[in-house]
């Protein structure tokens, strides 16, 4: 199986959905001749043509609103946001137009789109390259968000949601791109929405975490390990639906839940995890719940140690774990 | 109680993985002050002295002069002496050897620590720094595992923070258990019993930070502050006395909206017949004549004028007590207390002034029985006593009002457009202003400085 980068994964699956399917095409800024600002879309004008691969204006609510249009149509946009900075001059479009067309149309219309957002910061972006926005969508029933951290998932998942009849939100982690490598298997395969994946097996803590973050899990649970620490690490995947069962199934392992994510902790996606398992397993839990998230302040500072301190990294993971671990 | 810490090799720099010890300040049996440097200490980087994060005397040096430790080693152990009052009745108990109670003591000791060697073998982290404050306190989980498994948590060793049961500790100690059991089928009686100890154990499993079953303690209260240097505050206990005042107090003035009045009064003729008097009056009563007694006479008469005083609101009506219980507040160090007159308006000037000095002297020497303060319909305060001239009394709840009584002083006064010196009293009033206004409780204030003013000296005590 070759080992590819996150990026490469995602490009690789949008390639085969436009191959496998004709109404699949993207649109978005630079996404044609520039190959896309991270050259996630790099090689798609030449295959597919200028009819399929949309260089837009700087306008993303005209992206989402035209992509809206060609998926009620019968087609199957992948509408790209160049950061998910830019996503909220189009949030009424994906809030309440595309999340609602299904029920307001009593299951007359359909809406089946893909909106690529790259998150999250730690790449001296400041404050309108870095942000996290999963939770001004979350709570928006209608939509379905996936925000893969494996480049296998990242595949899997783009795939899913191209095919998926509903709009899908796809939340890439853009320090992922470079830093994350895996095994991704040639052949076509989806990885379904809504179902979160054990990382890795522990009996002492729980984890819960998506995307970037859980590269510094993995790193801290393998120290941890050699301590006599062992971390159950589950990666949701998927944040709208949320994979209930599979999230109680790895706070039950051992009672002690740590949920991490780089988006702030007040109203992030940690106070849902973190309800529907004091509502389901309150008997069940051996610690207090603790979430170790982005800091709550308006922004990703530029400057260098500002960032750092927004920024999760090994260490800051490493200690809250422990601190459950040894509660 | 003697505790033995481990001082650790700190971390001195970022980088820093490892120290040598230069040279011992201290020695085994020097007594250790906190922050008192114990050793020197050099590195690549620094060089050091360590200071003691405990005071105690240094009992054993372990890593010599010249040797080099990795962080967070334990160089050496100090001694610590806590301060508690079991080992003291233990060592009386010791010390009169007629006594079974030690014998037993030690015998029940003895079996509890071989419980607890059997039911785990696992070095405690917790309990091992000595501070177990969350010993007590038991997650769902654990407290859940422990019903399934018929664990009695007390015997389980606790290795969370701050000695706490965990979830692993339960699992380990039920695997522990079965497995003993399933040794003991075999081996015998005494192993299975002492293998599961928690079947009949009638032993309470604490669940909340106080035992049901336990008598609650009675706090002392703390005068003097904690010698802990870099303290700068001290906790003195809730008593049950203080508890109930401030209960009481904060119903009263949550529920009840007060109002404020204040009348001046001319005492001066009072002061006269009360100094004409009382010299009399405890020669031939043997109890003091006191002011208190002209006040209480003054209000329980004004009281009958008004009824509505002596009343209580009861949301959709008022109850008006036809019998009058006069409360007085009576302040003692720590305490105040509320004694009552029963059926004042029943009462004499002189009736009244023994039962004032009666519960006066119960309530110095703490002998107030509970009818003692039971059924007043409201209350009085002689605040003058302690030489306040304006207070802002709180009703006595669910009394209608209350009235103190300010000091008496001379003042210049106006009367008849000529300048007298007269002895001035202040009369304050709070009103529950659902059942009283202005106007009648005006008129109620009015009527007591009237018959504080009419006493003169041909006054009749009896």
């Amino acid at each position: 199986m070759p080992k590819m980068d996150y990026i490469d994964a995602i490009r690789l699956a949008m390639k085969e959905e436009m191959e496998r399917d004709e109404d699949v095409f993207v649109l978005g800024e630079d996404v044609g001749y520039k190959g896309g600002v991270f050259t996630t879309t790099k090689g798609l004008l030449d295959q597919f043509g200028e009819e399929r691969v949309l260089d837009t204006p700087l306008a993303e609510s005209a992206i989402v609103g035209t992509a809206i249009g060609a998926a009620m149509y019968g087609m199957r946009p992948i509408a790209e946001m160049q950061y998910s900075d830019f996503m909220f001059p189009a949030t009424n479009q994906i809030i309440s137009e595309a999340a609602k067309i299904r029920y307001r149309s009593n299951n007359d219309w359909n809406c089946p789109l893909v909106i690529r957002a790259p998150i999250g910061g730690g790449i001296f972006g400041g404050l309108y390259h870095s942000q996290c926005p999963e939770s001004v969508f979350f709570g928006t029933p209608g939509l379905k968000i996936v925000a893969p951290y494996t480049p296998y998932d990242a595949k899997g998942l783009l795939k899913a949601a191209v095919r998926d009849p509903d709009p899908v939100i796809y939340f890439e982690n853009k320090k992922c791109y470079k830093l994350v490598n895996g095994d991704v298997p040639e052949e076509d395969y989806t990885v379904p929405i809504g179902k979160a994946n054990v990382l890795r097996e522990g009996d002492d803590i729980t984890v819960i975490s998506y995307s970037l973050p859980l590269h510094f899990i993995m790193e801290a649970a393998a120290e941890l390990e050699e301590e006599g620490i062992t971390a159950h690490v589950l990666d949701l995947r998927s944040l709208q639906p949320l994979d209930k069962e599979g999230l109680l199934a790895a706070a039950r392992r051992t009672g002690k839940v740590l949920i991490v994510h780089e988006d702030n902790k007040f109203g992030g996606i940690g106070g849902e995890v973190s309800a529907i398992i004091a509502e389901e397993m309150l008997y069940e839990l051996d610690a207090p719940i603790m979430r170790l998230c982005g800091p709550d302040v308006p922004a990703m500072p530029i400057n260098p140690p500002g960032e750092k301190f927004f920024m999760l990294n090994k260490d800051k993971v490493k200690e809250a774990m422990k601190r459950l671990a040894v509660y | 109680m003697k505790k033995m810490t481990e001082i650790v090799m700190p971390q001195l720099a970022e980088s820093l993985v490892s120290a040598t010890i230069d040279k011992w300040l201290k020695q085994p049996g020097d007594a250790i002050e906190m922050y008192e440097p114990i050793c020197e200490i050099l590195t690549d980087k620094v060089n050091a002295e360590l200071p003691s994060t405990i005071q105690g005397t240094l009992a054993k040096i372990l890593v010599g002069a010249g040797e080099t430790v990795p962080v967070g080693t334990p160089v050496c152990l100090i001694e610590e002496t806590e301060e508690a009052d079991e080992p003291q009745v233990a060592a009386t108990a010791n010390r009169s050897s007629a006594s079974p109670a030690p014998a037993a003591a030690n015998a029940s000791a003895s079996e509890r620590a071989a419980v607890r060697a059997q039911a785990s073998s696992r070095p405690s982290a917790g309990s091992a720094d000595g501070d177990d404050s969350m010993r007590h306190r038991f997650s769902p989980a654990v407290q859940q595992l422990a019903g399934q498994h018929n664990v009695n948590l007390t015997y389980v060793e606790g290795t969370g923070l701050g000695g706490r049961i965990t979830r692993k500790d339960v699992l380990a100690y039920v695997e522990a258990g079965s497995r003993n059991a399933g040794s003991s089928a075999s081996g015998g009686a005494s192993a299975a019993s002492a293998g599961m100890p928690n079947l009949n154990s009638r032993e309470p499993v604490r669940s909340t930070g106080l035992h049901l079953s336990e008598t609650p303690r009675i706090p002392k209260i703390e005068i003097e502050g904690q010698q802990l240097p870099g303290r700068s505050e001290y906790f003195i206990d809730v008593t049950p006395v203080r508890n109930a005042i401030a209960r009481n107090m904060r119903q009263s003035v949550t529920e009840i909206p007060h109002a404020w009045m204040m009348m001046e009064v001319d005492v001066t003729n009072l002061v006269s017949l009360r100094n004409k008097l009382k010299e009399d009056f405890m020669k031939r009563e043997g109890v003091n004549l006191t002011y208190m007694a002209f006040w209480v006479k003054a209000v329980v008469n004004a009281i009958k004028d008004f009824p509505i005083m002596n009343s209580v609101w009861a949301v959709d009506k008022i109850i008006v007590k036809r019998d009058i219980h006069i409360g007085l507040a009576v302040g003692t160090e720590d305490a105040v207390k509320v004694p009552v007159i029963k059926n004042a308006d029943q009462k004499n000037i002189a009736g009244l002034a023994r039962e004032i000095e009666d519960l006066a002297r119960k309530t110095r020497e703490g002998k107030l029985t509970l009818a003692d303060m039971e059924g007043g319909t409201f209350t009085v305060n002689n605040t003058g006593s302690f030489g306040s001239i304006l207070s802002y009394p709180i009703i006595n709840y669910p009394q209608a009002a209350i009235v103190t009584f300010e000091s008496i002083v001379k003042r210049p006064v106006v009367i008849n457009d000529m300048i007298a010196v007269r002895s001035m009293a202040n009369l304050c009033l709070s009103l529950d202003h659902r059942i009283l206004d202005g106007v009648i409780c005006g008129r109620f204030l009015q009527r007591v400085k009237e018959n504080l003013e009419g006493f003169t000296l041909d006054t009749k005590l009896y």
